[in-house]
């Protein structure tokens, strides 16, 4: 064809109607099925698409990358691949290697960049354009609140990742969320007898807190349960989220009379604020006639390494440790670490457990529909993942467990043997009342399908 | 008054950095007329120099120990660090020890290659470019290289402590007759400070007392002339350019066992840097100098208790707010000269 014929032919109206229809004709599809969709991404051919939304770049990619580690291989398992780790010990066996209900896992990855906007944007774009049916990880309380919430309006399950906050499964907590993480109520029960019988009950704490979500709710539940076994709380000082150098934090504790310092920090802020509180000579420090310490409430191994030597004999808590005996971690363990060359993170256990869990409530379900998999997980009862007997409670779609508490090891035998667990205190005692006033102020509502 | 001379120490040790990156940003500044974003990266590396170089003393090989198990339950690995295995035990344990300190003299020629690299592979390409597109390329620059390290070392913090025998606190509340224990003050954060009043001074002695100095402070005055006298002025720039780095770079690795090196420190520092630099004067040495010690000790006095009870969250905006009344006040800075910067 001549350019003259192409002229002729190309006129601005059929520039127009072509377009209009090879639109209408790219639409068509979408609209046929989005209508004959019963639930948000119901999914129809024989994959199934699961959303892995974790921070891969910021200052928890390190984090981030072990929970897709983590993410992987619970695919593999699901789809029959590798030696099964936990589907082998897991108390429910109604998953059998043959993906989700016969529908081959597949996966897309967001990036949260520990950024609540960014993680919410990425969370919808894995929900709108990949049909992710499932949600799940993360590594900040913040990041969980707001993707939580987009989660419920899409009509999609929400597995969150490594989340402390007491208002994930508190004020903010939605039917469509479910978080297999302790929070920092739990933190607090766990850790306040251990401090008391470890430090005495004739204590002074002294708190520097992460100036955000997580960190306010952490401050208040260990100020709490000290202070019912008779210490008394000196001070809290919130910090700016990422002040680098504490030492103008950390200097003013010299001129209390406190003999405990709190570090209500996580990630970099604690590796920071730790390591300068030492460097002041706050551990050789001697108040009211007793030794001085410094409690970290919430551990993470990975973050711990940041601190080096400085962790040796600190008190925290943790979720789970690679260390741990039961079948379930050891078959985890064994998995990730041939696959790896290195233990999992505590991150990395949560987010495997929870796709796994999904998983199961799914094939229990015998549905997708979000609605049927958030009847199946409220109230589950299971065990075999790790962290041994554990109830979903219905009521606020927190896990209830044992929890660590941890300490700092003095002699580690190699560069992952940094915590060493000082007891594993049971559920029982750390489990409260669904309208216990530090989770008051939201209520589940209804389970959106979408 | 505890708390005053605690805080006060605090604002030294602080202020001592924010002045060796000021001092090296306004010298670049002064010279080549660069407002260079990536000098905060360049403090970066050069913490992550003292990382590089732990790690390469800590280079080990691995020796089967049938008798212990690792993570899998395997016979563990064992591992020797070379140097402990070529100098014996207790001298290479003390190479290891002192790699920050060693770190200076490793850091040192990479900071002035990597100054070099940058200055006569992108930024010389900008000199006649408006200040805003050098701002974005050298912001650009600044963000390739903190993800460069991230990709090598990782997003987390990485602890590089001070050698041994600097560990622990010096007791200034016993020495001046106070309580002991009350006004303490970690070693290694007092010979931070005294190391940055050797670097300052060895810069103000390398421009005010050699030719090579004299020539520069030259053309910072007046470049078109000392250009026209046959003086290649442009070499010696791109020499001050390295002498910055190295500058900055050296901060960094003294800075290691303060703040535990992580791929975004360079930013954290570059904002009130150039703060500093604005407010000291551009292009002002011994301005950069003072505004990074006054800023320090302001920002440190602003976070006391007391402070923060009367005005909640100034310790965040003290800078800002200072550097606002500066500007109003005297719109150069506190020694800025007439004409730089301006039309």
């Amino acid at each position: 064809m001549s350019k003259t014929d192409l002229t002729r032919h190309t006129t601005r109206r059929t520039v127009l109607r072509t377009g209009a229809i090879a639109g209408a004709g790219l639409a068509l599809p979408t609209i046929f099925t989005s209508g004959a969709r019963a639930f948000t991404n119901e999914p129809m051919g024989g994959t199934v698409t699961l959303g892995f939304n974790v921070p891969q770049s910021g200052a928890y990619a390190d984090e981030g990358a072990d929970e897709l580690r983590a993410y992987q291989l619970a695919v593999e398992h699901l789809n029959g691949e590798g030696d099964g780790g936990m589907l082998n010990t897991f108390s429910s066996k109604v998953l059998e290697g043959n993906g989700i209900m016969g529908k081959k896992v597949e996966y897309v990855t967001g990036d949260t960049q520990t950024k609540s906007d960014a993680a919410r944007a990425s969370a919808k774009s894995m929900i709108e354009k990949d049909g992710a049916v499932m949600i799940t990880g993360g590594s900040s309380s913040g990041v969980a609140v707001a993707v939580q919430g987009l989660c419920q309006e899409a009509g999609v399950i929400f597995m969150a990742g490594l989340t402390h906050s007491n208002d994930t499964t508190g004020k903010d907590k939605k039917a469509n969320g479910f978080r297999h993480f302790f929070n920092a109520y739990m933190s607090g029960a766990a850790l306040a007898p251990v401090l008391a019988a470890r430090y005495g009950a004739d204590r002074k704490a002294y708190h520097l807190t992460a100036d955000y979500t997580w960190g306010w709710t952490q401050e208040e539940s260990i100020a709490a349960a000290t202070e019912a076994l008779g210490w008394q709380t000196v001070n809290k000082v919130r910090t700016p989220l990422g002040a680098g150098d504490f030492s103008s934090y950390i200097t003013p504790v010299l001129q209390t009379d406190a003999d405990v310092l709190i570090l209500n920090h996580y990630g970099g802020d604690m590796v920071n604020s730790l390591t300068n509180a030492v460097q002041f000579g706050l551990r050789e420090k001697m108040v009211n006639g007793k030794q001085f310490e410094i409690v970290v409430p919430l551990f993470s191994r990975l973050m711990a390494r940041g601190a080096g030597e400085n962790i040796k004999g600190i008190l925290g808590s943790t979720n789970w440790h690679w260390s741990l005996t039961d079948e379930g971690s050891q078959a985890f363990v064994r998995s990730f670490g041939t696959k790896y060359g290195f233990p999992p993170s505590q991150a990395a256990h949560t987010c495997y457990v929870q796709t796994l869990l999904y998983a199961d409530a799914v094939a229990r379900a015998g549905s997708f529909n979000p609605c049927a998999v958030v009847e199946a997980l409220e109230g589950f009862e299971f065990d075999g993942l790790g962290n041994g007997p554990t109830l979903y409670r219905a009521e606020d779609h927190q896990c209830f467990k044992d929890v660590l508490v941890v300490r700092g090891k003095e002699n580690p035998t190699s560069e992952f043997d940094l915590l060493e667990v000082v007891e594993v205190t049971p559920a029982s005692q750390v489990t409260y009342a669904p309208d216990h006033p530090m989770f008051a102020g939201g209520a589940l509502g209804a389970c959106n399908a979408g | 008054m505890e708390t005053i001379l605690l805080q006060l120490l605090n604002g030294l040790d602080k202020g001592s950095a924010y002045a060796l990156i000021a001092l090296g940003l306004t010298l670049i500044f002064g010279t080549l007329g660069v407002v260079n974003f990536a000098h905060g990266a360049i403090f970066m590396i050069g913490a992550f120099c003292a990382v590089t170089l732990s790690k390469l003393l800590n280079l080990s090989f691995e020796t089967i120990d049938p008798d212990k198990v690792d993570f899998l339950g395997n016979p563990a690995k064992i591992k020797t660090p070379y140097v402990e295995a070529w100098f014996g035990p207790e001298f290479g344990h003390a190479l290891i020890d002192w790699s920050v300190p060693l770190a200076i003299l490793f850091s040192i020629p990479i900071m002035i290659v990597v100054g070099f690299a940058m200055e006569r592979g992108l930024i010389k390409h900008f000199y006649k470019r408006p200040h805003a597109d050098q701002i974005l390329v050298t912001f650009g620059l600044a963000i390739v290289l903190q993800e460069i390290i991230k990709y090598f070392y990782g997003a987390n913090p990485i602890s590089t402590p001070a050698p041994d025998a600097f560990k622990g606190s010096f007791d200034f509340g016993a020495m001046l007759g106070f309580d002991p224990n009350l006004i303490i003050y970690p070693y290694w954060r007092l010979i931070y400070f005294g190391f940055a009043a050797v670097v300052i001074g060895a810069v103000f002695s390398f421009l005010q007392f050699t030719t090579f100095g004299m020539v520069v402070r030259a053309g910072m005055a007046d470049r078109e002339t000392v250009g026209l006298l046959g003086i290649n002025i442009d070499r010696r720039f791109t020499i001050m350019f390295g002498l910055a780095s190295a500058v900055a770079g050296v901060a960094g690795v003294m800075y290691a066992p303060i703040l535990s090196p992580n791929y975004h420190m360079g930013m954290d520092f570059l904002v009130l840097c150039f703060v500093v630099v604005v407010v000291g004067g551009m292009g002002s040495l011994p301005g950069a100098v003072a505004a990074g010690f006054l800023l320090g000790i302001l920002e440190s006095f602003s976070s006391m208790n007391a402070v923060k009870s009367v005005l909640p969250g100034i310790d965040q905006i003290i800078i800002y707010v200072v550097a606002i009344v500066i500007l109003l006040t005297r719109p150069r800075g506190l020694m800025g000269k007439k004409g730089v910067m301006e039309e």
